[in-house]
């Protein structure tokens, strides 16, 4: 294996980090229309990812990051063909943080209800459109031979495209819904499992529908198993959520996620963007990768630091192990 | 304006906002997490109320600030793929690494223990939490660090080479990209400058509320301990960081004179070459005439900031533009900045900044407690200071009326001068994009449309402008309310286990 290779698995990785955490996140807010009756409700919510929601969001700015080091031609290619969308995104991104940190920051009814609104259509609007991007990523757009997408916003906003932007909108939302059950106590926790069958069902169908057609498209036997893993996964959570054994639907759900994604991934290599006009035009690990030697240092770097991400994010949602419910919220003082 | 033009021009004008923007907060986040962490250090390590008041109040106001860091940052992420993808081909190989490894080391860190602070007031033991904030601290001087290292290629590329098949940079050594002397300087001056910004957004408000209290008769005496010690501890950082500001900045007045002759000519509006150089004060010039029409200057000391000494010649623009055009092709006049903007960039950076550190030594000067002070002009720790010019000698009701206001007036001037230190810094390197290596008009996305970019720009103008508009507001709120006195830090120091004495319905200590 050389090391492009080994970069593509890493930045493959570092996506796959993202949607995991970052898909309960999104999740979250989607519910918090969805699921929560009152303020206090919605507070609970909110402060499930309190303490963790911009270590999340790091994933992504380190997918962006590493992309750039180790794939120059996938990040410009990729940031500049899909302009707007990513626009979208960022600015979804920009009112959410914001939207987490001032919320409480005013007593007024309507400045809450503002951010609240916010939190809603700012973590709905990424979950779905990361799902468009990637389906658009790995069936190939216009690529010309300069390595530029020479496609219009229109030509991303195809059937396939806007199916998988309804499968990560509700396998977030899913996601979500069970790491609710799995974090609050009270009344709320009930109807979250309730909310995550009814959206893990949703999930299922559609879910099925895309990974099959990706798989019918351009799926390898690696592809295959991993999409088989990933439905076998979703259908455990289901059940585990229904045996109310939260901490194994939770894993499950997790892992839904995990293999899709895997299987996205999978189905793209040994291509980091196909050319729809020409196949010599597509870039690929090798006609994209940065060169061997700032690949080498990235992979030290990586191999020292990711396994510390990792140990002292893992030691947070230790230390945010509570269970919350409506009786923690404290009154507004100021 | 033909088409190739507007959008070269475009890109320029939103990176141009979006990273003064972002550099808005990033000052500001980088001292007041370490001024916080000092803070909370005293705290644990005396116990003394006036420090948990000040770290929480600081703290406050820090996490309304870097939360708008933390956001705009985003966009900068990503922004070099959107619109500067040539760019980013060109360059990825060497400016990615430390890029990626800003994420993965330094954004990780800040994030997440920030989080961990945010929240973990009733959950973590009093040590644990405050290491969180200097973990928090390390995390945001890491990333200047990669950012800067970054940027400073730019500057002054160093520890590639051009790979002949492609024609794109490639890394060759990236221990000279971090390390560069470029970088280093860079880095020590934009970090004092923080610390300046700092200091003076914290004389700022502590002033405002010692005023305050000077004239009314019923001020809360924790408040006026919290706010009295704050001000001491932001009027040292104010002298030291200012003095390391000017020095740093002279640092980088001979490495840039090294590296781009032409911007030290452009911060200086100099013409010709001149032997020795003079410093400029004021002057009035005209590109086309390639001459400046009104001029005051000070002998000898554009020789000393660029040579160390008052004698030796300075090239001027015209001389250093023939011979760039002569190195790299095209006409002289393709090779000259926005002389305008970098001349008053220059002077307004220095200009403001120092103003803060003035007031800063005169601050800690009038304030001083013990020493040089006749007994019965001494004041105890929950009083306002008494603003002493000499040991008997107090300031009149005007000066010291004026003195206060000035403390209150001056608290953003640092603010303003990063800002026109980077558009000095960043449009004196122009027309490059990399020195010597890309210009601009290359670097910009091919593919991307006007219209594109012209939705792009105005998206981000406005959201910015809004969210400008609310963060100011809050910071004004909670700045002017001032720290929380009746807040009490948990009775029992938290346990990592929770113990189990603890009521299982207690509210948390904080929530969103
Ligand atoms: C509070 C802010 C502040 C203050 C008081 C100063 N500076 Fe500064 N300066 C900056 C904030 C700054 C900055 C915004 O942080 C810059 C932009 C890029 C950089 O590295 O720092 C900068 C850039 C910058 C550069 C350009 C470097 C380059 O383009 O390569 C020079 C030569 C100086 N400074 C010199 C000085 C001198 C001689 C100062 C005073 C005696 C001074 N600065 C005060
Ligand atoms: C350290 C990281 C930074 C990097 C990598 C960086 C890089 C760039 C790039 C790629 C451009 C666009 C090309 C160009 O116009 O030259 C640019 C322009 C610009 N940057 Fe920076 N920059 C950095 C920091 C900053 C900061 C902190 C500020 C201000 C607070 C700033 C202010 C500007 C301005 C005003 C321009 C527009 C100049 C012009 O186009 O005339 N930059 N910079
Ligand atoms: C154009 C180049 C720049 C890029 C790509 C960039 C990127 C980012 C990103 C993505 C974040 C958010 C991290 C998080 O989620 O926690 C951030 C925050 C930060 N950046 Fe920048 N940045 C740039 C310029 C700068 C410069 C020049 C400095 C310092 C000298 C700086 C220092 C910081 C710091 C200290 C933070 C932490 C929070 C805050 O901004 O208040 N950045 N930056």
């Amino acid at each position: 294996m050389q090391l492009h290779d080994v970069w593509f698995i890493l930045i493959a990785v570092l996506w796959i980090g993202y949607f995991f955490l970052e898909g309960f996140d999104f999740g979250i807010g989607v519910l918090t229309k969805l699921l929560a009756r009152d303020t206090a409700e919605r507070r609970v919510l909110i402060n499930t990812i309190g303490p963790v929601w911009d270590g999340n969001e790091v994933w992504l700015l380190t997918a962006g990051g590493a992309t750039f080091a180790a794939f120059p031609d996938w990040y410009a290619t990729l940031f500049s063909g899909f302009y707007i969308p990513l626009l979208l995104i960022l600015v979804c991104l920009i009112i959410r943080g914001v939207a987490f940190e001032y919320r409480a920051k005013r007593t007024e009814e309507r400045w809450q209800r503002n951010w609240e609104h916010a939190i809603f259509w700012t973590s709905l609007i990424p979950a779905f459109l990361w799902g468009v991007a990637f389906a658009n990523i790995v069936h190939g757009v216009a690529i010309d031979s300069h390595k530029n997408y020479v496609g219009s916003l229109r030509d991303l906003l195809t059937p396939y495209a806007l199916l998988g932007g309804l499968v990560t909108l509700t396998l977030f939302t899913f996601h979500g819904a069970v790491f609710a059950a799995l974090k609050t106590v009270g009344d709320i926790r009930t109807r979250a499992r309730t909310a995550a069958l009814q959206i893990g069902l949703v999930t299922a169908v559609l879910a099925l529908v895309f990974l099959t057609w990706t798989q019918a498209h351009q799926g390898t036997a690696w592809s295959l198993a991993a999409m088989i893993t990933a439905v076998l996964a979703l259908l455990g959570a289901l059940i585990a959520n229904q045996l109310t054994r939260e901490g194994w639907a939770f894993i499950l759900s997790g892992l839904t996620i995990v293999a899709a994604v895997a299987m996205l991934f999978l189905a793209l290599f040994p291509n980091v963007m196909p050319s729809t006009l020409n196949d010599a035009w597509s870039l690929t690990v090798s006609n994209a990768a940065s060169s061997p030697y700032t690949l080498k240092l990235m992979t030290i770097v990586a191999a020292v630091f990711t396994p510390i991400v990792l140990l002292y994010q893992g030691w947070t949602y230790w230390v945010f192990r509570k269970r919350i419910g409506v009786q923690h919220i404290p009154t507004p003082t100021h | 304006m033909d088409l190739a033009v507007a959008h070269e021009t475009i890109a320029r004008w939103q990176f141009g906002i979006t990273t003064v923007y972002h550099f808005l907060f990033v000052p500001l986040t980088i001292s007041l997490a370490a001024i916080v962490a000092g803070l909370e250090t005293a705290w644990v390590r005396t116990g003394k109320e006036k420090y948990f008041h000040a770290t929480k109040f600081w703290g406050k106001l820090f996490l309304i600030n870097i939360a708008m860091g933390v956001v705009t940052g985003i966009v900068q992420e990503f922004q070099f793929g959107m619109n500067w993808s040539d760019y980013s081909r060109f360059v990825g190989d060497v400016f990615g690494a430390p890029l990626a490894m800003e994420a993965l080391i330094a954004f990780f860190f800040e994030s997440t223990f920030i989080g961990l602070w945010i929240f973990g007031w009733d959950r973590l033991p009093k040590k644990i939490h405050c290491a969180c904030i200097w973990m928090v601290a390390i995390g945001t001087v890491l990333s200047a660090y990669f950012i800067l290292a970054a940027n400073s290629w730019m500057q002054h590329p160093v520890g590639y080479a051009i790979d002949p098949a492609t024609g794109k940079a490639q890394l060759t050594d990236i221990a000279r990209v971090l390390f560069q002397d470029t970088t280093l300087v860079v880095v020590f001056h934009t970090l004092t400058a923080a610390f300046l910004t700092g200091a003076a957004f914290m004389v700022g408000i502590s002033s405002y509320h010692l005023w305050k209290a000077k004239r009314t008769s019923t001020a809360d005496p924790k408040k006026t301990a919290a706010m009295r010690t704050s001000l001491r501890i932001a009027l040292v950082i104010a002298v030291i960081a200012g003095l390391g500001t000017a020095l740093s900045g002279d640092s980088l007045a001979k490495v840039m004179f090294k590296q781009q002759p032409m911007k030290m000519a452009a911060a200086e509006a100099l013409w010709d070459t001149q032997t020795p150089a003079p410093f400029s004060i004021f002057a009035v010039g005209n590109v086309n005439d390639g001459h400046n029409s009104v001029e005051l200057e000070v002998p000898g000391i554009l020789s000393f900031l660029a040579n160390s000494n008052f004698s030796s010649p300075v090239p001027g623009i015209n001389d250093t533009a023939a011979a760039e055009a002569a190195k790299y092709g095209g006409q002289p006049t393709d090779y000259i900045p926005n002389i305008f903007v970098t001349y008053w960039g220059f002077r307004l950076m220095i200009g403001f900044g120092m103003t803060s550190f003035l007031a800063g030594l005169v601050g800690l000067w009038t304030t001083r407690r013990k020493l040089f002070l006749a007994p019965e002009h001494r004041t105890t720790s929950s009083e306002v200071p008494k603003l002493m010019l000499t040991k008997h000698h107090e300031l009149g009701p005007f000066l010291t009326k004026w003195s206060w206001r000035i403390g209150i007036l001056t608290m953003g001037f640092p603010l303003i001068a990063n800002s026109f230190g980077w558009i000095f810094t960043e449009m004196g390197r122009q027309p490059w994009a990399v020195f010597g290596l890309m210009t601009t008009a290359n670097a910009v996305s091919p593919n991307v449309g006007v219209t594109t970019q012209v939705i792009a720009l105005s998206t981000f103008t406005l959201l910015y402008a809004v969210l400008a508009v609310i963060e100011v507001k809050l910071l004004v709120k909670y700045a002017k309310a001032g720290p929380v006195t009746s807040e009490q830090p948990p009775a029992q120091d938290p346990t990592l286990r929770g113990s189990s004495s603890d009521d299982a319905d207690k509210p948390l200590a904080f929530a969103y």
